[in-house]
C-alpha cells in the first residue's frame, strides 16, 4: 500500500473532468462539421422539418379548426370542388378527399421522424452490440453474425418489405422494428465490427484486462463508447432508408398507416390525378419533395459526419 | 483463382439455402395458416385447392413441409399462380426474368461508368463550386423518392415532351399483326446484345496491341465495333421495327434507374480517390512531371477502383430495389412489377416465386461482383 499523500490530489470530481472533456470533443467535432457546407445544408433541412413537426399540434390548437384541417378526417365544406388549388385558406390546396394538404404534410412529418428515430435506434443498438461482441470474442459468434450479415446485405430490402407486407399486416411500429432489425444485422454490423477490431488491439484494452476488467466491463466501458461516433453516423443512413422504405410501401398502399407522405401520393394515385402533375401539382410535388428533402438531408449529415469521424477524408 | 471461385460458389449455394429457408419461415410464420391462403381463395376451383394442399403437404408436420418446399423449389415446381390460374408460377417467371435482367444490367453498367468518371473529376476538383453542385444533385437523385422521380420523368419526357412512351413493354397497335411474339424478338435482342459486347471486348483487346496513336482510341473503337455488332444482324431483318419498339420503351426506365443510382458510385469513387491521392506514389508521379490527367487516370484512379468495386456489392441490392420500383412505375412487365402485383392481389405463390428469384438475382450479382474484385486485386486470390 502506497502512502496517500504521494498521490496527486485531484481537486475536481471525476464526472466534471469527463464532462469537460466531452464538451471539448463536441466543440472540436462541431468545428469540423460546420466546415463542410454539405452537412450544414442537411442540418438546416432537418431543423426545418422538425419545426414543421412541432408546429402542427400548436396550429391545430390555435389557428386551424379541427373539423376542416384535421389531416385524416377533416373536410372543407365551403369549397365545392376538391382537390382545390392553393389559396389563402389552404396554402397548399386540398386533396381529392377535401383535406388540407399542408396540414397532412406537417402531421406526417412527426410520423416520419418517430419512424426514422425508432428504426435507427434499434439498428444502432443491434449493430453496435453485435459488432462489439463479434470483434471481442471472434470465433463462432463472429462467423455466425458475419455470414448472417452477408446474407442480409445481399438481399433487396424493399422487396423483402413488400413480401412481408403481403404476409403480415404491418403498421408503423412493426415497420420500424423490421427495418431496424434488418439493417441492424446487415452492413452496419460489419462496419462497426471492423472498427471494434482496431480498438481491440489498443494498449488501453490490454491495460484494462491487466487491471482485472471482465469481458463485459471491457465491452461496455471501453468498446462501446469508442464505437458510438461511428454508430451515430450510421444512424443517419438508417433514418434515410427507413423514411424511404416507409414512403415506398405506403405509396404502393401496402402498410396500415393512417397518414404519411407516401399515403398522400397514394391517395392522389387512387383518385386518378397522378399523371396530371402540371394541373394538380400540389397533390404530388409537396409530398414527394418532402420525402426527397428529408431523406437527402439525413444522408448529407451522415456524409459530413463521415468526414468528422473518418480522419483520412479530412482536408488536413 | 479456381480455388477461390469454387469456394465462393459453395458459399453462394449455402447462402441460397439459408435464403430459401428464410422464405419458408416467412410463409410458415404468417398469421393464420398458409392453407387458408390457398383454400379460401374464390378464384380457385375446389378440386385444384385439394390438389394444392397435397402438393404442399399442408397436412404434414412442419419439418416435412419444409423438405417438401425445398424439393418443390429445386424441381421448379413453384405452384400455380392464383391470378393467372392455371398458369404455373415458373412459367411466368421464365417470361419476365430476362426483361428485369436486361434493365438491371444495362442500368448498373451505365451508372457505374458514369459514377466512376464523375467521381474522379470530383476528387480532383475538391472544394470547388462544381463539387458542391454535383454532390448536392447526386445525393438528391440518390435519395430521391424513386416512385415520385419516375413519375416526374414520365410526366416530363412522355407526357409533356412526348418523346417516349409512358410505360409498358411494347406498343399494342404496332404488334397486332406481328409475325412473332414480343418474347421471341426480345430473346434475339439479348443474343445480339451479348454478341455486340463480345465483339467490343475482342476489338478492345486487339486495338490495345497496336502502336500508341491508335491505341489511345481503343475505348471509342471498341464501343463503335460493339454497336456495329449489335446493329448488323438486324439490318435486313423484318423484325427490326419491333426491336426498335422495345428499345424505345426501354430508354426511359434505364435513364431513370441510371440517374437514381450513379451517385452512389460517384461519391465512393471520390472518397476512395481522395485517400489514394495522399499516397506517396502519386507524389512521385507528379514529381516525374506527368500531366495531371495521366496521374489521375492511370495512377490514382486504378488504385481507387478497388474499394469502389467492393461497395458495388453493397449497392447491388439497392439497384435491384430501385429496379422493382422503376418497373412498377413504368409498368415494365419484369420481376418487380410481378412481385408487387402478386402482393397486392394476395397471390402468395407468385409473390414467393418472384421474391425467390429476386433473391437469386441478388446472390448471383453478388458473386459476379466478388469475382470481378478477385480478378482486379491479386491479394484476394491468394489469401
Amino acid at each position: 500500500m502506497s502512502d496517500a499523500s504521494s498521490v496527486t490530489v485531484i481537486h475536481r470530481p471525476l464526472w466534471r473532468v469527463r464532462l469537460e472533456l466531452f464538451w471539448k470533443s463536441v466543440r472540436t467535432n462541431w468545428a469540423l462539421f460546420i466546415e463542410n457546407p454539405i452537412g450544414v445544408i442537411g442540418l438546416a433541412i432537418i431543423l426545418f422539418f422538425a419545426l414543421m413537426a412541432v408546429l402542427h399540434p400548436i396550429l391545430m390548437k390555435t389557428v386551424w379548426d379541427p373539423t376542416v384541417y384535421d389531416p385524416i378526417t377533416g373536410y372543407d365544406f365551403e369549397i365545392l370542388r376538391h382537390p382545390a388549388p392553393p389559396s389563402a385558406r389552404h396554402l397548399l390546396g386540398t386533396d381529392p378527399l377535401g383535406r388540407d394538404v399542408l396540414s397532412q404534410l406537417m402531421y406526417s412529418t412527426q410520423t416520419e421522424f418517430i419512424l426514422g428515430v425508432v428504426a435507427a435506434l434499434i439498428t444502432v443498438t443491434i449493430g453496435t452490440l453485435i459488432g462489439a461482441l463479434s470483434a471481442y470474442y471472434g470465433g463462432v459468434i463472429d462467423t455466425l453474425f458475419m455470414r448472417l450479415a452477408d446474407l442480409v446485405i445481399m438481399l433487396p430490402f424493399i422487396s423483402i418489405l413488400i413480401v412481408l407486407s403481403a404476409l403480415f399486416k404491418l403498421n408503423m411500429l412493426k415497420l420500424a422494428l423490421v427495418i431496424g432489425i434488418l439493417s441492424g444485422f446487415g452492413g452496419v454490423t460489419v462496419i462497426i465490427k471492423s472498427q471494434a477490431l482496431s480498438i481491440k488491439v489498443k494498449p488501453y484494452i490490454e491495460a484494462a484486462r491487466v487491471a482485472g476488467g471482465g469481458d463485459w466491463h471491457i465491452i461496455v466501458v471501453h468498446f462501446i463508447p469508442n464505437l458510438l461516433p461511428l454508430s451515430f453516423l450510421y444512424m443517419m443512413f438508417t433514418v434515410t432508408s427507413a423514411i424511404f422504405s416507409e414512403a415506398v410501401l405506403s405509396f404502393f398502399g401496402l402498410i396500415n398507416i393512417r397518414m404519411s407522405w407516401g399515403i398522400m401520393i397514394h391517395t392522389t394515385q387512387t383518385a386518378g390525378y397522378l399523371l396530371n402533375v402540371g394541373q394538380y401539382w400540389w397533390l404530388v410535388i409537396p409530398a414527394g419533395l418532402a420525402i426527397t428533402l428529408l431523406c437527402s438531408a439525413f444522408y448529407l449529415v451522415g456524409r459530413a459526419l463521415d468526414e468528422v469521424v473518418n480522419p483520412r477524408l479530412r482536408r488536413r | 483463382m479456381t480455388r477461390y471461385v469454387l469456394r465462393r460458389l459453395v458459399q453462394i449455394v449455402i447462402t441460397f439455402f439459408l435464403f430459401q429457408t428464410l422464405t419458408f419461415f416467412l410463409l410458415y410464420a404468417q398469421p393464420g395458416d398458409i392453407a387458408n391462403q390457398y383454400l379460401l381463395n374464390p378464384n380457385l376451383p375446389p378440386d385444384a385447392a385439394e390438389r394444392l394442399r397435397q402438393e404442399l403437404g399442408l397436412d404434414k408436420p412442419p419439418h416435412l413441409q419444409y423438405i417438401q418446399y425445398m424439393k418443390n423449389f429445386l424441381t421448379g415446381n413453384l405452384g400455380v399462380s392464383f391470378t393467372n390460374y392455371p398458369r404455373p408460377v415458373i412459367d411466368i417467371i421464365k417470361e419476365r426474368l430476362p426483361r428485369t435482367l436486361v434493365l438491371f444490367f444495362t442500368a448498373t453498367i451505365i451508372s457505374f461508368y458514369v459514377g466512376f468518371a464523375l467521381g474522379k473529376v470530383l476528387a480532383w476538383r475538391r472544394g470547388g463550386l462544381f463539387e458542391y453542385g454535383v454532390t448536392v444533385v447526386g445525393v438528391t437523385l440518390y435519395t430521391v423518392f424513386t416512385p415520385w422521380f419516375a413519375l416526374m420523368m414520365i410526366w416530363l419526357f412522355a407526357y409533356k415532351l412526348n418523346l417516349f412512351p409512358t410505360g409498358k413493354f411494347v406498343t399494342p397497335t404496332l404488334w397486332q399483326n406481328a409475325p412473332v411474339d414480343a418474347n421471341t424478338v426480345f430473346g434475339r435482342m439479348i443474343y445480339t446484345g451479348i454478341l455486340g459486347s463480345v465483339v467490343a471486348f475482342v476489338v478492345y483487346l486487339l486495338v490495345r496491341r497496336l502502336p500508341p496513336p491508335t491505341r489511345n482510341m481503343s475505348g471509342i473503337l471498341a464501343v463503335l465495333a460493339g454497336l456495329l455488332g449489335m446493329v448488323i444482324p438486324w439490318v435486313q431483318s423484318p423484325l427490326a421495327r419491333y426491336a426498335v419498339d422495345i428499345l424505345w420503351h426501354m430508354v426511359l426506365p434505364i435513364l431513370t434507374l441510371t440517374l437514381i443510382s450513379f451517385a452512389g458510385t460517384m461519391l465512393l469513387t471520390r472518397n476512395s480517390l481522395l485517400e489514394t491521392m495522399r499516397e506517396d506514389f502519386i507524389l512521385a508521379a507528379r514529381a516525374k512531371g506527368l500531366p495531371e490527367k495521366v496521374v489521375r487516370d492511370k495512377h490514382a484512379a486504378r488504385t481507387a477502383l478497388l474499394p469502389v468495386v467492393t461497395s458495388l456489392v453493397f449497392s447491388l441490392a439497392f439497384a435491384i430495389d430501385g429496379g422493382v420500383i422503376t418497373e412498377t412505375m413504368f409498368s415494365w412487365p419484369g420481376m418487380g412489377l410481378t412481385l408487387l402485383n402478386a402482393v397486392v392481389q394476395e397471390d402468395i405463390p407468385l409473390a414467393m416465386g418472384a421474391f425467390s428469384f429476386t433473391g437469386i438475382l441478388a446472390l448471383l450479382a453478388h458473386l459476379a461482383a466478388d469475382l470481378l474484385y478477385a480478378y482486379l486485386d491479386p491479394r484476394i486470390r491468394y489469401s
